[in-house]
Formats: C-alpha cells, sequence, structure tokens
C-alpha cells in the first residue's frame, strides 16, 4: 500500500479546490437562503414581504395576539411534552430490552420496532385516523376538556416517536461496560439499584438526547397530526398550514421563526450530547 | 447479552409497554387499514350508503388504482421521486465529498450546517420555497433586474421537484459521507499514480467503492418523496398531484376510504420493495454496510 500523503499535500487536497469551494457555497446558499430571507422578514415593516423596509417587532405582538395561533402553540406544545416523557419511557424500556436480552425472534422484533420509522408518514397518518373512528376514540375523545381531547394525538405522536428513542438510547448502552453492573451485583446491590444508580446515569445523555429528539419529531410533525386531530384540536404546523394555503404573510414568518428558534435549540442541545459518546466510541 | 429466560421479570418490565404500544396503536390500525382496503362502500336499502362501510373482500379498489387516471398519477409520483432523488445525488455528492476533504476542524460544523435545516419544519421550508420562487418572490425580483421573467415558478412540477430536493437533500449527505469517510485514499493515489486522470479516478474507483453510501442514499431520499403529500400539495399545481394527494383526498374530501387504504397498502409496499432492495445490496457490499 501507498504511503498515505498528510492531508493538506498533494492531488487528495481536494478540500482546497477552488471548485469545491464555489460548489460547497453556492448549495450553502441555496440551503439557507429561503431559510434565512423567512427569519430576516419577519422583522420587516413592509406588508408584502418582498423589499426591506425597516426592522419591527410588529409581526410577533400580531402573532402572538392572534388567538387561534396561540392556542394552536399552547396545544403543539403540550402534545409534545406528554409524548415525549411517555415516547422516552417507552423508548428506554424498548432499548434496555434489546440491549440486554436473548430471546426467540429477536431480529422480527426489531423489525417491527423500526416499521414507525421506515412507512410513509401517510399510511400511518390514515391508518391512525381510521382506528381512531373506527374504535370510537376519536368521537369519545372529542367532548373531553381541554388536555384531554388532545389524547389522540399524544397518542399518535408517542407511535412515532418511541422507536426512534429507542435507536438513540440503544446506542448509547452500546458503549457500556458491563461490569460495572456485575460489580454492583457483586458487591449486593439489587436489580433495581443497580438500575437506577448504575444504568441510569451511564444513559443519562442518550436519554436526554433521546428526549429532544421526540419533542422535536412532535413539535414538527404535520402530517399524522392533520389526519388525527378533529376540527377542534388544532396544533401550530396544522394551523401554519391552513395559513400558508392563503398566502404568504409576516405573521406566518414571526410564528415559524419561532418554530425554527425552539427546534434549533433543542437540536444543538441534543447534539451535544451525542457529540462526546461518538468520539468515545472511535 | 443474557437469556430471557434467567429473568423474566426484567424481561418482561422492559418488553411489555413497547410491545403494547406498537401492537395497539401501530400494528392494529395498519390491520383496520389492510382489511378497509379490501372493504366497498354498503348498500343499505338500495342506497350507497356515505359512512357504513362492508368488508366485502373485494379487490376493485386495488384494481382501480390501475385505472389510466390514477396509473398517470402513480407514473407521475414514480418519476418526479426519481428526478428529485437523482438531484439529490448530483448535489449532495460534492457536498458529501468536499466535507470528507475538508480540514478535520471544519468537519463537525460542515456537517451540522447539512442537518440543520433537516430538522426544521418542512413545512416551514416549504413556506420559505413559496416566498422565493412565487411571482412577487426573490428569484423574480432578481430576474427582474436583468429584464427577465417573472416567471411562474409555482404550482408545477419544477416547484415540487425543487422542493423535494430542498427538502430531502441532507437523506443523501449523511450515508454518503458516512462511505466517503471510510473510503481508503491509497486506492486513489494508487489510481492517479497509475496514471488515470482526476475524472477517471472519480469513475473507476471513487463511485464503484463509495456505492454502499450511493444507493443508501438513493433509498432514504427515494421513500418519502414517494410518499410526500405536503410538498405537491403546497408547492404543486392541479396536474402536479402525487400518490400523497390522492390518498388524503379519499380520507379528506372524497371519503372514499376503501381505496384511499388501498393505494396505502400500495404505496407500502412499494416502500417494502426499496427497503428489500437496500438489504440485498448491502449484503452484497463487501462489508460496508452504511
Amino acid at each position: 500500500m501507498a504511503a498515505q500523503l498528510k492531508p493538506g499535500q498533494g492531488p487528495l487536497d481536494y478540500g482546497n479546490r477552488l471548485w469545491l469551494k464555489v460548489l460547497f457555497a453556492a448549495i450553502f446558499f441555496a440551503l439557507y437562503m429561503p431559510i434565512i430571507t423567512l427569519v430576516a422578514f419577519s422583522f420587516n415593516t413592509d406588508k408584502r414581504g418582498i423589499v426591506w423596509r425597516g426592522f419591527t417587532l410588529e409581526n410577533y405582538t400580531k402573532a402572538w395576539n392572534n388567538v387561534s395561533l396561540q392556542e394552536a402553540l399552547i396545544n403543539s406544545l403540550v402534545i409534545a411534552l406528554l409524548a415525549t416523557i411517555l415516547a422516552t419511557i417507552i423508548g428506554t424500556l424498548v432499548a434496555l430490552l434489546l440491549w440486554r436480552f436473548r430471546f426467540p425472534m429477536k431480529g422480527a422484533y426489531e423489525g417491527f420496532m423500526a416499521l414507525p420509522i421506515v412507512i410513509p408518514e401517510i399510511c400511518m397518518g390514515v391508518a391512525l385516523l381510521m382506528f381512531f373512528v373506527n374504535t370510537g376514540m376519536m368521537n369519545a375523545v372529542v367532548n373531553l376538556p381541554w388536555p384531554l381531547n388532545l389524547s389522540n394525538i399524544v397518542i399518535a405522536h408517542v407511535s412515532f416517536c418511541f422507536p426512534f428513542v429507542a435507536v438513540v438510547v440503544r446506542s448509547r448502552l452500546v458503549g457500556f461496560n458491563r461490569q460495572l453492573e456485575e460489580a454492583s451485583k457483586d458487591l449486593g446491590a439489587s436489580e433495581w439499584q443497580t438500575f437506577w444508580s448504575i444504568i441510569v446515569p451511564y444513559m443519562k445523555p442518550g436519554l436526554i438526547a433521546g428526549a429532544l429528539l421526540a419533542f422535536t419529531l412532535s413539535l414538527d410533525d404535520f402530517v399524522i397530526t392533520f389526519f388525527t386531530s378533529g376540527p377542534e384540536t388544532v396544533t401550530f404546523p396544522v394551523k401554519v398550514y391552513s395559513l400558508v394555503r392563503r398566502g404568504v404573510s409576516p405573521e406566518i414568518n414571526a410564528a415559524s421563526t419561532v418554530l425554527i428558534v425552539i427546534t434549533v435549540i433543542a437540536t444543538v442541545i441534543a447534539m451535544k450530547l451525542q457529540a462526546p459518546e461518538k468520539s468515545g466510541k472511535g | 447479552m443474557e437469556s430471557w429466560k434467567e429473568n423474566r421479570n426484567v424481561f418482561w418490565t422492559f418488553a411489555a409497554p413497547g410491545t403494547f404500544w406498537l401492537l395497539a396503536f401501530f400494528i392494529i390500525p395498519l390491520g383496520f387499514l389492510f382489511f378497509m382496503s379490501f372493504g366497498e362502500k354498503a348498500v343499505i336499502d338500495g342506497q350507497v350508503s356515505i359512512t357504513e362501510i362492508d368488508i366485502s373482500g373485494t379487490l376493485s379498489n386495488y384494481l382501480r388504482a390501475f385505472d389510466p387516471v390514477f396509473l398517470k398519477i402513480i407514473w407521475k409520483s414514480i418519476w418526479v421521486s426519481a428526478l428529485a432523488t437523482a438531484l439529490c445525488l448530483a448535489t449532495a455528492y460534492p457536498i458529501a465529498f468536499g466535507i470528507c476533504f475538508a480540514p478535520p476542524k471544519w468537519k463537525p460544523l460542515l456537517l451540522l450546517l447539512v442537518i440543520l435545516p433537516f430538522w426544521i419544519n418542512l413545512l416551514i421550508r416549504t413556506y420559505a420555497l413559496i416566498a422565493v420562487f412565487r411571482k412577487q418572490g426573490y428569484v423574480n425580483s432578481v430576474l427582474g433586474w436583468v429584464g427577465l421573467g417573472p416567471f411562474d415558478m409555482l404550482n408545477n412540477d419544477f416547484a415540487v421537484i425543487t422542493g423535494l430536493v430542498y427538502v430531502y437533500m441532507p437523506f443523501m449527505v449523511l450515508p454518503l459521507y458516512a462511505t466517503i469517510e471510510r473510503l481508503d485514499r491509497s486506492f486513489l493515489e494508487a489510481s492517479l499514480d497509475l496514471g488515470a486522470s482526476q475524472f477517471q479516478t472519480f469513475m473507476k474507483v471513487t463511485v464503484p467503492l463509495t456505492m454502499p453510501g450511493i444507493i443508501s442514499g438513493i433509498i432514504l431520499v427515494f421513500i418519502p418523496c414517494l410518499g410526500s403529500f405536503l410538498t405537491p400539495d403546497l408547492l404543486g399545481g392541479t396536474d402536479s398531484q402525487m400518490i400523497g394527494n390522492v390518498i388524503e383526498r379519499q380520507f379528506k374530501s372524497a371519503n372514499d376510504w376503501p381505496f384511499g387504504a388501498a393505494l396505502s397498502f400500495l404505496l407500502m409496499y412499494a416502500t417494502f420493495g426499496a427497503l428489500a432492495l437496500r438489504w440485498l445490496f448491502s449484503r452484497n457490499s463487501k462489508g460496508v454496510d452504511v
């Protein structure tokens, strides 16, 4: 085998080629320009949002005072919070199961657990819609008082979130040194004590990353919510959808910016938490 | 790893909640959908009922999908998704390649920059594109300065394909990055040393060696494109409908659930077909899996 050239020299040094840099810049420009203009124009005084006319926060106050938008945002946050709690618990247990035990048909079980991740969202949405209607859950839930009338949406969100949590937590567990568990048991700790004082602290970064993933997935979901929500239970993306259908307005820009900020913060935290684990493995 | 028999209580504590949830709120709903796809609207007192559905075991819903009207939409969904996937590959390959060959301290940041848009709400990204491409949008304004346009860039296939590429490109970058990063660079050096040009090296060495990543990326992008509903709904016109829109209509406005269910299952079979292909390729890929 040829001796490795150090990066930074020679014919393989593609990173310094001008054409690649230009292409890179062009693609990143295309990727970010729409989002950046969307955010920028949420501060624009111009109603039609084409020309920059001056800085204002008026769009934000208008969006904030829009009662239906506010309700939708609160619904979304409540749903995301409840779905996150449930999905994190269920997903973690699935991760622990797959990590710790051998059992018959394990391959098939894993395959089924991955199904909600791979099947088209729209199929899952209509399947849940039909399930809720045919079991009467759709009608039963509509008349319940406020947070309870969101339960169908929460159930649907947990269904597509928990397999993702399971994947994240399991990848964290892979690096666990099982001797710690054995040592704990040898020293007289019970199954339960070992779980709480050894395994849970070790899983913690994975748990938080998984929970944040579930939170953003739930907060962002449009397609499945679109099918499983009743007319009274509108979430933020569903509300934004109905506004977008009517055309472009700076108010939507403001509302979207708020959602972008929430998800970007959650994502960056989740990635930070996962980063050290990755480098530790390599 | 221990056998489940060694610690049954712990096993069932771990297994029960997830299994219950998956069965009750995923597998059973899919079962409902499956049976519904073999149903038809019930006829009560000689009248076709709007709400009642008879699970009669008919195949008519599946056959209806092959009616020329729907066949055209299915065909359109396939070529639009294929074209969008190809464009994703064409833009994602240089990105992934560039990141792999970038200075190490830049790599995490560049990767984050590629993945970040993927975390931003699909709806919001689509909306951002509307603002860019509409008649009074930025692209038309820029074209206006040089005396061109305005062009109708929304509500057509162009908008749908652009939207799909914009939305799903990160899916393509990640598997490509993973394989290019693991590529043994001495092969490239050997090829260049032996007199191949950069282009020849790329086509004959780099591309074949990163094929598993290419195939993974193609499938990861093609599947969501095929099932997309929001992008053609917001960016497409009346004739740029895809399967997702037809399914949505059966459940929301047309109220023909059995037909919608049959279309959903056809879409799922197509998805499983694509995943099976990916599995086949990854099995034959000499141990480099993505």
